[in-house]
């Protein structure tokens, strides 16, 4: 089932992310767009180049950014702030939590080069916190797409959601997993592939990985499900809820750290609903480093290997 | 009450107001005296003259902004939102209790014409700086005040917000500094002086305007001359006491976040008239 996925490599999701503003930009003169002087890594600068009017260079000044976003989105607009992740979220938190979160503000964040596959510019760019750090803003949506046509659609759909929304974005480009036509609801996760013994559960570029892991698995003779929730918040109950009913055992995989991203909110479904034998595949309590975003990945056991070991510990538990 | 620029009118509003905070604050036992009562003539010269609003139609589009960035100074906005006709007066004396509308805090959610949800000290100009640029882009005439605490702008956000005005040229924003020269450690000069505070503002790219933060006249004089000043913000540096008009709590820190007992709220409304 796996292998019906060529994984040709696409864009990035930062500029699957910047493509769709332009496209926003060009049907709804509402649409404005913050950046704190990344607007060449985050893809904002093809929105500032096509509507200048409409595009506020805040300079090196991710709080103010946010808060002068949720002032523009409360006066009506409909409102994007974007920087990496790990700016926006750990300067920009607090603006977050009061002028957004708290007062109800429907303003649309964007971290890009979330993870640690950003590379060489290393940790103090990396953001391996930002699901936990989205997710525990009262009200928001958390979006993490895996691939440009996953981006394309869900940054169109978040412009009209009627809350804030957080949306993750990578740097580097990444397999394309979907087909055009390929429809996509905030909240409702994606199932990729049968599977009947365990289920592998991801976001974001992990998914390609739970891929290949399962392709591998199903030359073992293991069937592993494997989905991907391109929405962490509200997380989709149901899937997660059936998987767990019906292989029994789940793994979650993600690109942050493991004690508190997608894994503990996927377990908390699971332990409300059908609770199964899981295991937390991710980064573990630590900060990774410098190097190809490839080395790094290989080092932090990023991979599909990495993944299929994991998933072969949960299946042994499974089994008793 | 309607809105006047008549000066007996606007002072004796002063009066209300005054013995409105006095009265929620004694009836709730705590919450921050000092820092609403300095900041009186500011928000009744905003809210019932300089100021274009509809409390009847508080989402009306072209209405000028009002954002309370020094937030635990609640009382007073409470009280002019009151008086103004946007909230009920009758139960001003409900503050900070279960259910209450006046929350310690302004907040949103229990009165949708509030501007902003504030209590976090130093959010509050780039806020407002987001509502500004939103009307320049609609070609709307709102205008945008935000009140500031002195011992606020010790936060860091404070100078983005004010790089950012000064560069982006946003002419339609006022800040409004209610220098009162206290915190709630102290004297501002002994925690963290932040003077010269017109050089600072200027050197920013500011159009600073120095009043007497209790003159009416002089604060309808300065909103004047802010609107009038085009290509830059204006700033008024509102000179102002603590507590003012109740005698035993001017110039006294302690009245910065300690609520009068029985005894004090009726000397404090016999001293208000």
């Amino acid at each position: 089932m796996a292998a019906k996925y060529e994984l040709k490599l696409g864009a990035a999701t930062r500029e699957a992310f910047g493509k769709a503003l332009v496209e926003l930009g060009k049907t709804d003169e509402n649409v404005v767009v913050c950046d704190a002087d990344l607007s060449k890594s985050t893809f904002t600068h093809l929105f500032g180049k096509e509507f200048p009017s409409r595009f506020f260079s805040c300079g090196i000044a991710e709080a103010n950014m946010v808060s002068i976003g949720a002032g523009l989105a409360s006066s009506g607009k409909i409102a994007f702030v974007a920087s990496f992740s790990a700016f926006v979220l750990n300067k920009g938190f607090e603006q977050l939590r009061v002028n957004v979160a708290y007062s109800g503000i429907p303003l649309k964040v964007v971290g890009t080069h979330s993870g640690i596959s950003i590379g060489e510019d290393g940790p103090s760019q990396m953001s391996v916190e930002d699901i936990s750090l989205a997710c525990s803003l009262a009200g928001f949506t958390v979006i993490s797409p895996v691939d440009e046509v996953a981006m394309f659609s869900l940054v169109k759909q978040a412009a009209y959601h009627p809350g804030a929304v957080f949306i993750r974005a990578g740097r580097v480009k990444v397999p394309v997993i979907y087909g055009p036509d390929q429809k996509f609801e905030i909240g409702k996760g994606i199932q990729l592939t049968e599977g009947t013994d365990l289920t592998l559960i991801s976001t974001g570029l992990m998914v390609a990985e739970c891929l290949k892991a399962a392709a591998a698995l199903e030359a073992e003779g293991i069937s592993a499900r494997v989905i991907d929730l391109h929405t962490i918040k509200p997380i989709d109950r149901d899937i997660i809820a059936k998987a767990a009913a019906e292989t029994g055992c789940i793994l979650v995989a993600e690109e942050h750290l493991v004690d508190s991203g997608l894994g503990v909110r996927v377990a908390q479904v699971v332990a409300e609903t059908n609770p199964c034998v899981m295991e937390f595949h991710g980064i573990n309590n630590t900060y990774a480093e410098s190097g190809l975003p490839e080395e790094v990945l290989e080092k932090y056991k990023m991979t599909a290997a990495d993944v299929a070991v994991s998933a072969r510990k949960a299946l042994a538990r499974k089994k008793g | 009450m309607t809105r006047t620029s008549d000066l007996s009118e606007l002072q004796a509003m002063a009066r209300t107001v005054r013995r409105d905070i006095i009265e929620m604050i004694g009836a709730a036992k705590s919450g921050h005296p000092g820092g609403s009562l300095s900041a009186v003539e500011i928000l009744v010269t905003l809210y019932f003259d300089v100021m274009k609003h509809d409390p009847a139609n508080p989402a009306w589009p072209q209405r000028d902004r009002f954002i309370l960035s020094k937030g635990h100074a609640a009382p007073v906005l409470y009280s002019v939102m009151a008086e103004s006709g946007y909230t009920p007066k009758d139960q001003l004396n409900t503050l900070r209790r279960i259910g209450s509308i006046y929350q310690g805090h302004p907040d949103r959610r229990f009165i949708p014409a509030l501007e902003a949800s504030t209590g976090s000290l130093g959010v509050g100009l780039s806020l407002g700086l987001g509502m500004a640029e939103a009307a320049k882009l609609d070609k709307s005439p709102s205008r945008t005040y935000v009140v500031l605490g002195d011992g606020e702008i010790q936060e860091g956000q404070i100078w983005e917000a004010a790089m950012y005005a000064g560069f982006h040229k946003v002419d339609n924003i006022v800040a409004i500094l209610d220098n009162n020269r206290i915190q709630l450690d102290g004297w501002v000069k002994d925690i963290m002086a932040i003077e010269p505070l017109a050089e600072k503002w200027a050197a920013f790219g500011w159009h600073v305007i120095e009043v007497d933060g209790h003159d009416i006249v002089a604060l309808q004089a300065a909103f004047a001359e802010a609107e009038a000043t085009k290509g830059k913000p204006s700033i008024l540096i509102a000179h102002t006491v603590k507590g003012k008009g109740v005698s035993f709590m001017e110039n006294n820190p302690k009245y910065h976040g300690v609520a009068p007992t029985k005894e004090e709220v009726e000397l404090a409304l016999k001293e208000i008239g």
